[in-house]
């Protein structure tokens, strides 16, 4: 199973709950080997990606047509200005280190197409243009919304940190 | 440029998206410009305490049994485009063992250079690498520099390239300096640096790189060889060996502890 870790951490990131995470992993390479004839490499991952983002949507769907859970309204968020939330010197606020856990909950504080983003180049350790062909967004997309991501998580960092004094 | 510019760019400057050109516009930007030099080392403190926090999960064996169980029975359906049926076997084995082959041909095909983006696809450069050690192992290939002494190999890398390859000595560390060789990985000099592990032959290569953030190390395994490859001090640097991942990041390890301490004593 090539990727596997790759694939199950992305899942886990985009649904937030282990259980969902490995369904729609288990969807993901079913998928991939049906639909093996679109793959052109030599890029697995972003194409095994690709798959996957397909069905967490269908799992979002789901999510919204069940009352019980909640989930990020992905296009709303994306409208806000960049910038401009951090408006402290930034040289002056240190982040303090956090454990794993600690940030992954940060990361899954972020709304949704700048936490797939952010994932893919941080985590998954793609570069641009693989996540540019793996959300099918062009690679401008892309550099803004990874830095709208990094400049949220910072904040969010920074406040948490704040509360926690 | 504008800071509004900079601000998307210096993002791409930290991961190494940047051709030298725009990497050194952005550079010039964020010395006369203190918000985004704020900005740019905020970024990079962010990266940096980030680092040494593990985000990644790992599946759960249950799944892949799941996944492994759940496999052959769609495999017994037929594929919908009989054209293009690549028969079921091959697929098969494609996902589970998963051999490149023909796609790396397809590589050169399928790059698309951006305007801003470094061209240096790390896949191609890293394949190039892979040739480049693999080329070393021929006959009267390996070594251009014989020596055991890193006050011999060191120098005698001084006007054949534009970075001053960090050499030592791990001998006491079990990784024994054998050599040097000059090379050529797209189409740039390349030096080389060559240890022996047991009967395994190592070669660091090293190569000038225009971002000067240091990048953790990660480990790719290409045509069954491993390559580790780390960034500091305006270098990258790519360890190739036939050795097992765990005794190449120890090589890693130890000689980034080395470079280290010799740059501090």
């Amino acid at each position: 199973m090539p990727h596997l870790d790759d694939v199950y951490t992305l899942a886990r990131y985009l649904l937030r709950n282990a259980a969902d995470a490995e369904d729609a992993v288990q969807e993901c390479y079913l998928r991939a080997l049906k639909h093996f004839d679109t793959y052109r490499g030599p890029a697995m991952k972003p194409w095994l990606f690709a798959i996957l983002r397909n069905v967490c949507r269908a799992e979002y769907a789901r999510r919204v047509a069940a009352p019980s859970a909640t989930i990020d309204a992905p296009e709303a968020t994306e409208q806000t200005p960049l910038w401009h939330e951090e408006q402290q010197t930034p040289e002056a606020a240190l982040l303090r280190e956090r454990d794993a856990s600690a940030i992954r909950r940060l990361v899954d504080t972020l709304a949704e197409p700048f936490r797939e983003t952010f994932v893919l180049r941080e985590i998954n350790d793609l570069s641009y243009r693989e996540i540019a062909d793996a959300v099918g967004a062009p690679v401008g997309t892309v550099m803004s919304r990874l830095a709208r991501a990094r400049a949220m998580l910072r904040s969010a960092w920074l406040a948490e940190q704040e509360q926690s004094k | 440029m504008t800071c509004d510019e900079a601000r998307i760019l210096l993002h791409a400057l930290i991961d190494g998206e940047l051709d030298a050109g725009h990497a050194r516009e952005v550079e010039t930007h964020v010395a006369t410009c203190p918000s985004c030099a704020a900005e740019l080392s905020a970024h990079r403190q962010m990266r940096e305490a980030m680092s040494k926090a593990d985000l990644r999960f790992t599946a759960p064996a249950s799944l892949r049994r799941r996944i492994d169980a759940a496999l052959p029975g769609t495999l017994a359906k037929p594929a919908a485009t009989p054209s293009n049926i690549v028969p079921l076997a091959s697929r098969r084995s494609m996902l589970r063992g998963f051999a490149f082959g023909s796609a790396l041909s397809a590589l050169a095909a399928t790059l698309v250079v951006g305007v801003v983006l470094r061209n240096d696809d790390r896949q191609l450069i890293e394949s190039e690498i892979v040739s480049a050690h693999l080329r070393s192992l021929q006959p009267g290939h390996l070594i251009d520099v014989v020596s055991t002494d890193q006050h011999t190999v060191k120098p005698w890398f001084n006007g054949k390239l534009d970075v001053s390859p960090p050499v030592t000595d791990l001998t006491a560390q079990g990784f024994t300096l054998i050599g040097g060789r000059l090379d050529y990985v797209d189409a740039r000099a390349i030096g080389a640096v060559v240890y022996k592990r047991r009967a395994h032959i190592i070669n660091l290569f090293v190569a000038q790189t225009s971002s000067t953030a240091r990048q953790p190390a990660r480990t790719e395994t290409i045509q069954g060889f491993n390559i580790r490859r780390w960034s500091d001090r305006g270098m990258n640097f790519w360890a190739v060996s036939d050795i097992g991942a765990d005794e190449l990041a120890e090589f890693g390890d130890k000689f980034e502890a080395a470079t280290q301490a010799n740059k501090e004593g």
